[in-house]
Protein backbone atom coordinates (compact mmCIF):
# COMPACT_ATOMS: atom_id res chain seq x y z
CA UNK A 1 0.00 0.00 0.00
CA UNK A 2 0.90 3.65 -0.61
CA UNK A 3 0.81 6.04 1.63
CA UNK A 4 0.35 9.78 0.93
CA UNK A 5 1.12 12.10 4.15
CA UNK A 6 0.23 15.89 3.88
CA UNK A 7 3.01 17.86 6.00
CA UNK A 8 2.58 21.64 6.49
CA UNK A 9 5.21 24.35 7.25
CA UNK A 10 4.07 26.76 10.21
CA UNK A 11 5.38 28.84 13.17
CA UNK A 12 6.64 26.03 15.91
CA UNK A 13 3.94 25.38 18.32
CA UNK A 14 6.06 26.44 21.46
CA UNK A 15 6.53 29.80 19.89
CA UNK A 16 4.20 32.50 21.00
CA UNK A 17 3.03 34.27 18.00
CA UNK A 18 3.59 38.19 17.48
CA UNK A 19 0.86 40.26 15.79
CA UNK A 20 2.33 42.79 13.05
CA UNK A 21 1.83 46.65 13.89
CA UNK A 22 -0.45 47.37 10.94
CA UNK A 23 -2.98 44.05 11.47
CA UNK A 24 -1.82 42.24 8.09
CA UNK A 25 -1.24 39.28 10.35
CA UNK A 26 1.38 37.60 12.61
CA UNK A 27 5.12 38.04 12.28
CA UNK A 28 6.87 35.35 10.14
CA UNK A 29 10.00 37.12 9.55
CA UNK A 30 12.66 35.75 11.60
CA UNK A 31 10.35 33.09 13.56
CA UNK A 32 10.66 29.41 13.74
CA UNK A 33 9.18 27.40 11.48
CA UNK A 34 8.36 23.85 11.95
CA UNK A 35 6.47 21.31 10.87
CA UNK A 36 2.93 21.01 12.21
CA UNK A 37 2.56 18.41 14.61
CA UNK A 38 -0.31 16.91 13.84
CA UNK A 39 1.47 16.33 10.52
CA UNK A 40 4.43 14.53 12.39
CA UNK A 41 2.10 12.30 14.05
CA UNK A 42 0.80 11.59 10.82
CA UNK A 43 4.17 10.82 9.36
CA UNK A 44 5.05 8.63 12.49
CA UNK A 45 2.21 6.59 12.19
CA UNK A 46 2.44 5.50 8.07
CA UNK A 47 6.47 4.62 9.04
CA UNK A 48 4.64 2.40 11.76
CA UNK A 49 3.02 0.99 8.73
CA UNK A 50 6.11 0.45 7.16
CA UNK A 51 8.05 -1.00 9.62
CA UNK A 52 5.11 -3.50 10.32
CA UNK A 53 5.13 -4.90 6.11
CA UNK A 54 1.27 -2.97 6.14
CA UNK A 55 3.38 0.14 3.42
CA UNK A 56 5.78 -0.27 0.99
CA UNK A 57 5.82 3.58 -0.05
CA UNK A 58 5.69 7.04 1.89
CA UNK A 59 5.38 9.95 -0.39
CA UNK A 60 4.83 12.99 1.64
CA UNK A 61 3.47 16.26 -0.29
CA UNK A 62 3.41 19.81 1.20
CA UNK A 63 2.15 22.62 -0.77
CA UNK A 64 3.30 26.31 0.13
CA UNK A 65 6.75 28.17 -0.20
CA UNK A 66 10.10 27.69 -1.32
CA UNK A 67 10.89 26.85 1.88
CA UNK A 68 8.28 24.36 2.59
CA UNK A 69 11.07 21.90 1.28
CA UNK A 70 12.60 21.99 5.07
CA UNK A 71 9.31 20.04 5.67
CA UNK A 72 9.45 17.69 3.33
CA UNK A 73 13.31 16.79 3.87
CA UNK A 74 12.34 16.60 7.93
CA UNK A 75 9.36 13.98 6.76
CA UNK A 76 11.77 12.44 4.76
CA UNK A 77 14.47 11.98 7.73
CA UNK A 78 11.69 10.71 9.77
CA UNK A 79 11.44 8.05 7.09
CA UNK A 80 9.22 8.72 4.21
CA UNK A 81 10.70 7.93 0.65
CA UNK A 82 9.95 11.00 -1.37
CA UNK A 83 8.77 14.28 -1.20
CA UNK A 84 6.38 16.21 -3.52
CA UNK A 85 6.16 19.88 -3.52
CA UNK A 86 3.51 22.32 -5.12
CA UNK A 87 5.39 25.21 -4.68
CA UNK A 88 3.09 28.93 -4.40
CA UNK A 89 3.70 31.83 -2.92
CA UNK A 90 -0.11 32.23 -2.23
CA UNK A 91 -1.29 31.86 1.31
CA UNK A 92 -3.60 28.53 0.52
CA UNK A 93 -6.61 27.85 1.72
CA UNK A 94 -7.84 24.53 2.86
CA UNK A 95 -10.07 24.14 0.09
CA UNK A 96 -7.09 25.23 -2.45
CA UNK A 97 -4.74 22.54 -0.51
CA UNK A 98 -7.79 20.04 -0.92
CA UNK A 99 -7.89 20.20 -4.74
CA UNK A 100 -4.49 20.25 -5.22
CA UNK A 101 -3.84 17.11 -3.02
CA UNK A 102 -6.91 15.23 -5.03
CA UNK A 103 -4.78 15.94 -8.16
CA UNK A 104 -1.79 14.52 -6.22
CA UNK A 105 -3.77 11.44 -5.22
CA UNK A 106 -5.23 10.76 -8.94
CA UNK A 107 -1.29 10.35 -9.99
CA UNK A 108 -0.26 8.22 -7.49
CA UNK A 109 -3.29 6.57 -6.53
CA UNK A 110 -2.73 5.70 -2.50
CA UNK A 111 -4.43 3.35 -0.49
CA UNK A 112 -4.73 5.95 2.53
CA UNK A 113 -4.22 9.19 2.88
CA UNK A 114 -2.91 10.47 6.38
CA UNK A 115 -2.87 13.76 7.87
CA UNK A 116 -3.07 16.20 10.45
CA UNK A 117 -6.84 16.93 12.05
CA UNK A 118 -5.62 20.80 12.12
CA UNK A 119 -2.83 22.98 11.52
CA UNK A 120 -1.80 24.71 14.47
CA UNK A 121 -1.50 27.78 12.42
CA UNK A 122 -5.03 28.83 11.32
CA UNK A 123 -6.97 26.04 13.36
CA UNK A 124 -9.24 25.33 10.44
CA UNK A 125 -9.55 21.62 10.81
CA UNK A 126 -10.71 21.08 7.17
CA UNK A 127 -8.13 20.30 4.64
CA UNK A 128 -8.83 16.18 5.55
CA UNK A 129 -12.59 16.74 5.25
CA UNK A 130 -12.65 18.26 2.14
CA UNK A 131 -9.81 16.11 0.25
CA UNK A 132 -12.30 13.27 1.34
CA UNK A 133 -15.48 14.88 -0.06
CA UNK A 134 -13.26 15.74 -3.43
CA UNK A 135 -11.94 11.90 -3.62
CA UNK A 136 -15.52 10.27 -2.72
CA UNK A 137 -13.40 8.13 -0.47
CA UNK A 138 -14.79 7.58 3.33
CA UNK A 139 -13.64 9.57 5.90
CA UNK A 140 -11.88 9.19 9.62
CA UNK A 141 -11.61 12.51 11.30
CA UNK A 142 -9.87 13.04 15.21
CA UNK A 143 -8.08 9.30 14.77
CA UNK A 144 -6.43 8.10 17.91
CA UNK A 145 -5.72 4.35 16.56
CA UNK A 146 -5.81 2.43 12.96
CA UNK A 147 -6.39 -0.98 12.88
CA UNK A 148 -5.70 -1.92 9.07
CA UNK A 149 -7.76 -4.86 7.94
CA UNK A 150 -7.39 -6.44 4.14
CA UNK A 151 -10.17 -4.21 2.96
CA UNK A 152 -10.57 -1.65 5.03
CA UNK A 153 -9.45 0.19 8.41
CA UNK A 154 -11.01 0.50 12.10
CA UNK A 155 -10.38 3.86 13.65
CA UNK A 156 -10.58 5.01 16.93
CA UNK A 157 -11.96 8.39 16.47
CA UNK A 158 -12.03 10.91 19.33
CA UNK A 159 -15.56 12.44 19.91
CA UNK A 160 -16.85 15.00 22.30
CA UNK A 161 -18.36 12.35 24.04
CA UNK A 162 -15.55 10.01 24.16
CA UNK A 163 -14.41 7.40 21.55
CA UNK A 164 -16.46 5.74 18.49
CA UNK A 165 -14.97 3.38 16.72
CA UNK A 166 -16.17 2.66 12.90
CA UNK A 167 -14.80 1.06 9.84
CA UNK A 168 -13.92 2.64 6.81
CA UNK A 169 -13.50 1.20 3.62
CA UNK A 170 -10.46 1.54 1.81
CA UNK A 171 -9.01 3.77 0.24
CA UNK A 172 -9.84 6.25 2.60
CA UNK A 173 -8.51 9.91 4.53
CA UNK A 174 -7.72 9.67 7.97
CA UNK A 175 -6.67 12.61 9.66
CA UNK A 176 -4.89 12.04 13.02
CA UNK A 177 -5.44 12.99 16.80
CA UNK A 178 -2.66 13.46 19.61
CA UNK A 179 -3.15 10.16 20.95
CA UNK A 180 -2.05 8.24 18.13
CA UNK A 181 1.55 8.41 18.60
CA UNK A 182 4.79 9.91 20.15
CA UNK A 183 6.82 11.15 16.94
CA UNK A 184 10.53 10.21 16.42
CA UNK A 185 13.25 12.44 16.23
CA UNK A 186 14.75 11.60 12.82
CA UNK A 187 18.74 10.15 13.58
CA UNK A 188 21.39 12.05 12.47
CA UNK A 189 21.82 9.66 9.98
CA UNK A 190 19.02 9.91 8.41
CA UNK A 191 18.81 13.44 8.03
CA UNK A 192 21.99 12.47 5.74
CA UNK A 193 20.50 9.66 3.97
CA UNK A 194 16.82 12.29 3.96
CA UNK A 195 19.31 15.04 1.93
CA UNK A 196 19.36 12.32 -0.96
CA UNK A 197 16.06 11.77 -1.38
CA UNK A 198 13.71 12.89 -4.93
CA UNK A 199 11.59 16.13 -4.31
CA UNK A 200 9.41 16.58 -7.18
CA UNK A 201 8.56 20.08 -7.12
CA UNK A 202 5.48 21.40 -8.91
CA UNK A 203 3.10 24.32 -9.02
CA UNK A 204 -0.52 25.08 -9.14
CA UNK A 205 -0.57 25.30 -12.64
CA UNK A 206 1.16 22.61 -13.76
CA UNK A 207 -2.13 20.53 -11.56
CA UNK A 208 -4.37 22.76 -13.28
CA UNK A 209 -5.24 24.40 -9.71
CA UNK A 210 -6.80 27.40 -9.23
CA UNK A 211 -5.65 28.44 -5.74
CA UNK A 212 -7.13 32.22 -5.52
CA UNK A 213 -8.41 32.82 -2.13
CA UNK A 214 -11.98 33.12 -1.69
CA UNK A 215 -11.74 34.03 2.38
CA UNK A 216 -9.89 37.79 2.27
CA UNK A 217 -8.18 38.49 5.74
CA UNK A 218 -9.25 42.43 6.43
CA UNK A 219 -7.49 42.19 9.92
CA UNK A 220 -5.44 40.14 11.99
CA UNK A 221 -5.44 41.83 15.84
CA UNK A 222 -4.45 40.99 19.60
CA UNK A 223 -6.95 39.17 21.41
CA UNK A 224 -7.93 41.81 24.60
CA UNK A 225 -5.43 40.50 27.07
CA UNK A 226 -5.86 39.08 30.70
CA UNK A 227 -4.34 40.66 33.76
CA UNK A 228 -2.83 38.42 36.67
CA UNK A 229 -5.16 39.17 39.44
CA UNK A 230 -4.44 38.64 43.37
CA UNK A 231 -3.13 36.08 45.19
CA UNK A 232 -4.40 33.86 47.75
CA UNK A 233 -2.59 31.98 50.97
CA UNK A 234 -5.85 29.55 52.29
CA UNK A 235 -8.71 28.16 51.24
CA UNK A 236 -11.05 30.51 53.39
CA UNK A 237 -9.80 33.62 51.65
CA UNK A 238 -10.20 31.85 48.05
CA UNK A 239 -13.77 31.20 49.03
CA UNK A 240 -14.59 34.85 50.01
CA UNK A 241 -13.03 36.29 46.76
CA UNK A 242 -15.20 33.91 44.93
CA UNK A 243 -18.32 34.79 47.01
CA UNK A 244 -18.00 38.36 47.95
CA UNK A 245 -16.00 39.89 45.28
CA UNK A 246 -16.47 37.79 41.78
CA UNK A 247 -19.72 36.50 43.08
CA UNK A 248 -18.61 33.45 40.98
CA UNK A 249 -20.28 30.57 43.93
CA UNK B 1 -32.18 35.16 2.05
CA UNK B 2 -32.47 32.08 5.08
CA UNK B 3 -30.02 30.40 7.50
CA UNK B 4 -29.72 26.87 7.82
CA UNK B 5 -28.83 24.78 10.98
CA UNK B 6 -27.17 22.06 11.18
CA UNK B 7 -28.88 20.33 14.25
CA UNK B 8 -26.53 18.70 16.63
CA UNK B 9 -27.94 15.54 18.15
CA UNK B 10 -27.87 11.54 19.02
CA UNK B 11 -31.19 10.63 18.13
CA UNK B 12 -32.91 11.22 21.33
CA UNK B 13 -32.35 15.07 22.27
CA UNK B 14 -31.27 18.12 20.64
CA UNK B 15 -27.51 18.79 21.63
CA UNK B 16 -26.57 22.06 23.92
CA UNK B 17 -24.61 23.41 21.01
CA UNK B 18 -27.05 23.84 18.83
CA UNK B 19 -29.11 26.82 20.88
CA UNK B 20 -26.26 28.90 20.49
CA UNK B 21 -25.04 27.79 16.80
CA UNK B 22 -29.51 29.13 16.73
CA UNK B 23 -28.47 32.26 18.59
CA UNK B 24 -25.83 32.84 15.90
CA UNK B 25 -27.77 32.09 12.81
CA UNK B 26 -30.60 34.50 13.95
CA UNK B 27 -27.63 36.96 13.48
CA UNK B 28 -27.68 36.80 10.08
CA UNK B 29 -30.97 36.28 9.16
CA UNK B 30 -34.54 36.13 10.51
CA UNK B 31 -35.76 32.88 8.58
CA UNK B 32 -33.74 30.08 10.41
CA UNK B 33 -34.50 26.54 9.21
CA UNK B 34 -32.87 23.14 11.34
CA UNK B 35 -32.24 20.40 9.74
CA UNK B 36 -32.19 16.67 11.37
CA UNK B 37 -30.04 14.10 9.80
CA UNK B 38 -30.75 10.99 12.06
CA UNK B 39 -32.87 7.62 12.30
CA UNK B 40 -36.10 7.76 14.66
CA UNK B 41 -35.35 10.64 15.48
CA UNK B 42 -39.16 12.39 15.29
CA UNK B 43 -38.50 13.26 19.31
CA UNK B 44 -35.23 15.41 18.30
CA UNK B 45 -37.28 17.56 15.06
CA UNK B 46 -40.14 17.95 17.56
CA UNK B 47 -37.58 19.07 20.50
CA UNK B 48 -35.74 21.24 17.52
CA UNK B 49 -39.42 22.83 16.31
CA UNK B 50 -39.48 24.63 19.92
CA UNK B 51 -35.93 26.36 20.06
CA UNK B 52 -36.63 30.04 19.75
CA UNK B 53 -35.64 31.38 16.58
CA UNK B 54 -36.54 28.33 14.65
CA UNK B 55 -39.11 29.53 11.43
CA UNK B 56 -38.98 25.44 10.20
CA UNK B 57 -37.68 22.07 10.75
CA UNK B 58 -36.22 19.41 7.58
CA UNK B 59 -36.16 16.28 8.69
CA UNK B 60 -34.64 13.42 6.81
CA UNK B 61 -34.96 9.72 8.87
CA UNK B 62 -33.48 6.52 7.53
CA UNK B 63 -31.68 3.99 9.06
CA UNK B 64 -28.08 5.45 7.32
CA UNK B 65 -28.47 7.85 9.26
CA UNK B 66 -28.30 6.67 12.67
CA UNK B 67 -24.83 6.86 13.77
CA UNK B 68 -24.44 10.24 11.26
CA UNK B 69 -21.96 8.64 9.34
CA UNK B 70 -20.80 11.81 7.41
CA UNK B 71 -20.25 9.89 3.69
CA UNK B 72 -23.78 9.53 4.31
CA UNK B 73 -24.99 13.12 6.12
CA UNK B 74 -23.09 15.32 3.27
CA UNK B 75 -24.92 14.92 0.12
CA UNK B 76 -28.00 15.28 2.47
CA UNK B 77 -26.80 18.57 3.72
CA UNK B 78 -25.39 19.37 -0.03
CA UNK B 79 -28.42 18.87 -1.48
CA UNK B 80 -30.50 21.66 0.30
CA UNK B 81 -27.12 23.76 1.34
CA UNK B 82 -27.76 26.21 -1.89
CA UNK B 83 -31.21 27.33 -0.79
CA UNK B 84 -29.47 29.85 1.92
CA UNK B 85 -27.39 32.25 2.40
CA UNK B 86 -25.83 30.49 5.28
CA UNK B 87 -25.10 26.93 6.65
CA UNK B 88 -24.19 27.28 10.27
CA UNK B 89 -22.82 24.40 12.34
CA UNK B 90 -21.01 24.30 16.41
CA UNK B 91 -17.90 24.05 15.89
CA UNK B 92 -17.95 20.49 17.99
CA UNK B 93 -16.40 17.53 17.10
CA UNK B 94 -19.83 16.62 14.72
CA UNK B 95 -19.50 20.06 12.81
CA UNK B 96 -15.86 19.94 12.86
CA UNK B 97 -16.19 16.55 11.08
CA UNK B 98 -18.86 17.29 9.00
CA UNK B 99 -19.50 20.65 7.29
CA UNK B 100 -16.09 20.76 5.46
CA UNK B 101 -17.14 17.45 3.69
CA UNK B 102 -19.65 19.74 2.41
CA UNK B 103 -18.10 22.53 1.95
CA UNK B 104 -15.87 20.73 -0.73
CA UNK B 105 -19.05 19.09 -2.30
CA UNK B 106 -20.46 23.04 -2.59
CA UNK B 107 -16.92 24.39 -3.84
CA UNK B 108 -17.00 26.46 -0.71
CA UNK B 109 -14.43 27.54 1.23
CA UNK B 110 -15.79 27.05 5.02
CA UNK B 111 -15.37 29.58 8.02
CA UNK B 112 -13.99 27.69 11.00
CA UNK B 113 -14.93 28.55 14.61
CA UNK B 114 -16.09 32.02 14.21
CA UNK B 115 -16.42 34.16 17.34
CA UNK B 116 -18.01 37.18 15.94
CA UNK B 117 -20.59 38.09 13.16
CA UNK B 118 -19.90 41.95 12.11
CA UNK B 119 -21.88 41.81 9.22
CA UNK B 120 -23.23 38.97 6.58
CA UNK B 121 -20.06 38.21 4.92
CA UNK B 122 -17.54 38.85 7.84
CA UNK B 123 -16.59 37.12 10.71
CA UNK B 124 -13.83 37.43 13.66
CA UNK B 125 -11.92 34.11 14.29
CA UNK B 126 -9.28 33.34 16.70
CA UNK B 127 -5.80 31.77 14.97
CA UNK B 128 -2.83 30.57 16.45
CA UNK B 129 -4.68 29.18 19.74
CA UNK B 130 -5.89 32.19 20.10
CA UNK B 131 -3.27 34.20 20.08
CA UNK B 132 -4.71 36.25 16.86
CA UNK B 133 -7.68 37.28 15.70
CA UNK B 134 -8.57 37.49 12.28
CA UNK B 135 -11.54 39.44 10.73
CA UNK B 136 -11.95 37.77 7.51
CA UNK B 137 -14.66 38.40 4.71
CA UNK B 138 -16.57 35.69 2.49
CA UNK B 139 -17.00 35.96 -1.23
CA UNK B 140 -18.40 32.26 -1.85
CA UNK B 141 -22.25 32.93 -2.60
CA UNK B 142 -23.21 30.28 0.28
CA UNK B 143 -21.42 30.75 3.39
CA UNK B 144 -20.22 27.51 5.19
CA UNK B 145 -19.22 28.40 9.14
CA UNK B 146 -19.02 26.38 12.45
CA UNK B 147 -19.50 28.49 15.48
CA UNK B 148 -17.55 28.40 18.73
CA UNK B 149 -20.57 27.78 20.83
CA UNK B 150 -19.17 29.69 23.93
CA UNK B 151 -19.27 32.65 22.66
CA UNK B 152 -22.72 33.23 21.81
CA UNK B 153 -25.79 32.83 24.23
CA UNK B 154 -28.08 29.77 24.03
CA UNK B 155 -31.61 30.47 22.19
CA UNK B 156 -34.81 29.25 24.61
CA UNK B 157 -34.82 25.65 23.97
CA UNK B 158 -38.68 25.75 24.57
CA UNK B 159 -40.31 28.82 23.16
CA UNK B 160 -43.92 27.73 23.37
CA UNK B 161 -44.53 27.35 20.05
CA UNK B 162 -43.36 25.10 17.47
CA UNK B 163 -42.25 25.76 13.87
CA UNK B 164 -43.47 23.15 11.02
CA UNK B 165 -41.49 20.32 10.09
CA UNK B 166 -40.98 18.96 6.76
CA UNK B 167 -39.97 15.32 6.23
CA UNK B 168 -37.08 15.26 3.33
CA UNK B 169 -36.81 11.84 1.29
CA UNK B 170 -33.77 9.85 2.33
CA UNK B 171 -30.35 9.14 -0.09
CA UNK B 172 -29.33 6.06 0.98
CA UNK B 173 -26.12 4.55 1.85
CA UNK B 174 -22.92 5.18 0.49
CA UNK B 175 -21.30 2.00 2.03
CA UNK B 176 -17.96 4.04 2.44
CA UNK B 177 -18.21 2.94 6.19
CA UNK B 178 -19.92 1.47 8.82
CA UNK B 179 -20.01 2.37 12.60
CA UNK B 180 -18.96 -0.52 15.37
CA UNK B 181 -19.24 1.31 19.06
CA UNK B 182 -19.32 3.90 20.90
CA UNK B 183 -17.26 4.02 24.24
CA UNK B 184 -18.81 7.14 25.50
CA UNK B 185 -17.79 8.42 28.63
CA UNK B 186 -20.95 8.38 31.35
CA UNK B 187 -21.10 11.17 34.35
CA UNK B 188 -23.80 12.76 35.87
CA UNK B 189 -21.97 15.83 36.20
CA UNK B 190 -22.58 18.64 34.29
CA UNK B 191 -21.17 18.37 30.33
CA UNK B 192 -18.06 20.93 30.03
CA UNK B 193 -18.46 22.89 27.24
CA UNK B 194 -21.92 24.11 29.11
CA UNK B 195 -21.42 24.17 32.90
CA UNK B 196 -21.30 27.12 34.55
CA UNK B 197 -18.12 26.10 36.43
CA UNK B 198 -15.20 24.04 35.31
CA UNK B 199 -12.28 22.61 37.90
CA UNK B 200 -9.40 20.99 35.44
CA UNK B 201 -6.59 18.88 36.71
CA UNK B 202 -3.10 18.60 34.70
CA UNK B 203 0.03 16.74 35.64
CA UNK B 204 0.34 18.15 38.52
CA UNK B 205 -2.43 15.48 39.80
CA UNK B 206 0.16 12.91 39.56
CA UNK B 207 -3.00 9.83 38.71
CA UNK B 208 -6.29 9.56 37.90
CA UNK B 209 -6.88 8.37 41.17
CA UNK B 210 -6.34 11.70 42.85
CA UNK B 211 -8.87 13.11 40.21
CA UNK B 212 -11.28 11.89 42.73
CA UNK B 213 -10.11 14.83 44.88
CA UNK B 214 -11.46 17.36 41.80
CA UNK B 215 -15.11 15.09 41.23
CA UNK B 216 -15.70 15.41 44.97
CA UNK B 217 -15.12 19.42 44.65
CA UNK B 218 -17.11 19.39 41.63
CA UNK B 219 -20.05 17.72 43.26
CA UNK B 220 -20.17 20.44 45.66
CA UNK B 221 -20.18 22.80 43.11
CA UNK B 222 -21.80 21.22 40.60
CA UNK B 223 -19.02 21.67 38.32
CA UNK B 224 -17.59 19.75 35.34
CA UNK B 225 -13.93 18.07 35.84
CA UNK B 226 -11.62 18.78 32.76
CA UNK B 227 -7.93 18.27 32.34
CA UNK B 228 -4.74 19.52 29.95
CA UNK B 229 -3.85 17.18 27.39
CA UNK B 230 -0.92 16.32 29.79
CA UNK B 231 -3.09 14.67 32.27
CA UNK B 232 -5.26 13.25 29.45
CA UNK B 233 -2.08 11.57 27.70
CA UNK B 234 -1.06 9.84 30.78
CA UNK B 235 -4.06 8.09 31.17
CA UNK B 236 -5.30 10.15 34.09
CA UNK B 237 -8.90 10.71 32.08
CA UNK B 238 -9.98 10.29 29.25
CA UNK B 239 -9.80 12.12 25.91
CA UNK B 240 -12.78 14.13 25.83
CA UNK B 241 -11.75 15.81 29.24
CA UNK B 242 -9.18 17.87 27.21
CA UNK B 243 -9.32 21.49 27.34
CA UNK B 244 -7.57 23.51 25.24
CA UNK B 245 -6.40 24.58 21.26
CA UNK B 246 -7.00 21.07 20.11
CA UNK B 247 -9.39 19.98 22.76
CA UNK B 248 -12.69 21.56 24.01
CA UNK B 249 -12.99 25.52 24.15
CA UNK B 250 -15.04 26.44 28.01
CA UNK B 251 -16.02 29.45 28.82
CA UNK B 252 -17.79 29.45 32.33
CA UNK B 253 -18.47 31.40 34.70
CA UNK B 254 -15.04 30.12 37.20
CA UNK B 255 -12.90 28.23 36.12
CA UNK B 256 -10.05 26.14 38.49
CA UNK B 257 -6.89 25.26 37.05
CA UNK B 258 -5.20 22.84 39.26
CA UNK B 259 -1.38 21.16 38.75
CA UNK B 260 -1.66 22.87 35.44
CA UNK B 261 1.29 24.97 33.92
CA UNK B 262 -0.99 27.27 31.32
CA UNK B 263 0.84 26.46 28.10
CA UNK B 264 -0.82 28.56 24.94
CA UNK B 265 -2.16 25.16 24.16
CA UNK B 266 -4.45 25.29 27.02
CA UNK B 267 -5.09 28.92 27.86
CA UNK B 268 -6.62 28.83 23.99
CA UNK B 269 -9.27 26.49 25.70
CA UNK B 270 -10.08 28.48 28.90
CA UNK B 271 -9.26 32.02 28.72
CA UNK B 272 -12.59 33.36 27.69
CA UNK B 273 -13.72 32.03 31.18
CA UNK B 274 -15.02 34.79 33.46
CA UNK B 275 -13.03 33.78 36.43
CA UNK B 276 -9.78 32.34 36.56
CA UNK B 277 -8.48 30.79 39.37
CA UNK B 278 -4.97 28.96 39.55
CA UNK B 279 -3.63 26.55 42.31
CA UNK B 280 -0.09 25.53 41.48
CA UNK B 281 3.22 24.96 43.62
CA UNK B 282 5.20 26.87 41.09
CA UNK B 283 5.00 30.65 41.81
CA UNK B 284 6.55 31.16 38.00
CA UNK B 285 3.75 29.09 35.99
CA UNK B 286 2.34 31.17 33.41
CA UNK B 287 -1.03 29.89 34.37
CA UNK B 288 -0.82 32.79 37.24
CA UNK B 289 -0.56 35.49 34.28
CA UNK B 290 -4.02 34.19 33.05
CA UNK B 291 -5.50 33.63 36.43
CA UNK B 292 -7.87 36.73 38.29
CA UNK B 293 -6.86 34.36 41.53
CA UNK B 294 -3.91 32.98 42.11
CA UNK B 295 -3.14 30.50 45.11
CA UNK B 296 0.36 29.28 45.02
CA UNK B 297 0.16 25.92 46.95
CA UNK B 298 0.75 22.32 47.18
CA UNK B 299 -2.54 20.66 45.44
CA UNK B 300 -2.04 17.56 47.86
CA UNK B 301 -3.00 20.11 50.85
CA UNK B 302 -4.36 23.17 48.64
CA UNK B 303 -7.37 20.82 47.58
CA UNK B 304 -8.30 18.95 50.86
CA UNK B 305 -8.20 22.34 52.23
CA UNK B 306 -10.59 23.54 50.51
CA UNK B 307 -13.22 20.68 50.24
CA UNK B 308 -13.77 20.98 53.63
CA UNK B 309 -13.67 24.57 53.54
CA UNK B 310 -16.83 24.28 50.99
CA UNK B 311 -18.68 22.58 53.70
C1 LIG C 1 -0.14 20.42 18.78
C2 LIG C 1 -0.35 20.56 20.23
C3 LIG C 1 -1.64 20.63 20.71
C4 LIG C 1 -1.87 20.75 22.07
N1 LIG C 1 -3.16 20.84 22.52
C5 LIG C 1 -3.38 20.99 23.83
C6 LIG C 1 -4.70 21.14 24.34
O1 LIG C 1 -5.69 21.15 23.60
N2 LIG C 1 -4.86 21.26 25.69
C7 LIG C 1 -3.79 21.25 26.55
O2 LIG C 1 -4.01 21.35 27.77
N3 LIG C 1 -2.55 21.11 26.10
C8 LIG C 1 -2.32 20.97 24.77
N4 LIG C 1 -1.03 20.81 24.34
C9 LIG C 1 0.04 20.56 25.33
C10 LIG C 1 0.59 21.78 26.00
O3 LIG C 1 1.61 22.35 25.21
C11 LIG C 1 1.19 21.41 27.38
O4 LIG C 1 2.17 20.43 27.19
C12 LIG C 1 0.16 20.87 28.36
O5 LIG C 1 -0.94 21.75 28.41
C13 LIG C 1 0.79 20.74 29.73
O6 LIG C 1 -0.12 20.18 30.64
P1 LIG C 1 0.04 20.46 32.20
O7 LIG C 1 -0.04 21.91 32.44
O8 LIG C 1 -0.92 19.58 32.89
O9 LIG C 1 1.48 19.88 32.49
P2 LIG C 1 2.82 20.61 32.88
O10 LIG C 1 3.17 21.65 31.91
O11 LIG C 1 3.80 19.53 33.17
O12 LIG C 1 2.46 21.37 34.21
C14 LIG C 1 2.19 20.72 35.42
C15 LIG C 1 2.03 21.82 36.45
O13 LIG C 1 1.64 21.24 37.69
C16 LIG C 1 2.31 21.91 38.73
N5 LIG C 1 2.38 20.97 39.86
C17 LIG C 1 3.02 19.79 39.90
N6 LIG C 1 2.84 19.21 41.11
C18 LIG C 1 2.06 20.05 41.83
C19 LIG C 1 1.54 19.99 43.14
N7 LIG C 1 1.78 18.96 43.96
N8 LIG C 1 0.78 21.02 43.57
C20 LIG C 1 0.53 22.09 42.75
N9 LIG C 1 1.01 22.17 41.49
C21 LIG C 1 1.75 21.16 41.04
C22 LIG C 1 3.65 22.26 38.18
O14 LIG C 1 4.20 23.37 38.88
C23 LIG C 1 3.31 22.61 36.72
O15 LIG C 1 3.05 23.98 36.57
C24 LIG C 1 -0.79 20.74 22.97
C25 LIG C 1 0.52 20.68 22.48
C26 LIG C 1 0.74 20.61 21.13
C27 LIG C 1 2.14 20.57 20.62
Amino acid sequence: MKVIVPVKRVIDANIKVRVRMDGSGVELNNVKMSMNPFCEIAVEESIRFKEAGKADEIIVVAAGPQQSQETLRNGLAMGADRGILIQTDIDLEPLAIAKLLTAVVEREQPGIVLMGKQAVDNDNNQTGQMLSAMLNWSLGTFVSKIEIEDDSFNVVREVDGGLETVRLSRPSVITVDLRLNEPRYASLPNIMKARRKEIEVLTPDDLGIDVTPRVTVLEVTEPPARNAGVRVQSAEELIDKLKNEAKVL
Amino acid sequence: MSVLVLIEHDNTEVKASTLNTVTAATQLGSDVHGLVVGNDCANVASAAAKISGISKILSVDSSEYKYGLVENVAPVVKDIASGYSHVLAPASTFGKNLLPRVAAMLDVQQVSDIIEIVSEDTFIRPIYAGNALARVRSTDSVKLITVRTTTFDAAIEDSGSSAPVEELSAMGDEQLSSFVKHDLTRSERPELTTANIVISGGRGMQSGENFIMLERIADKLGAAVGASRAAVDAGYVPNDYQVGQTGKVVAPDLYLAVGISGAIQHLAGMKDSKVIVAINKDEEAPIFQVADIGWVADLFTAIPELESALD
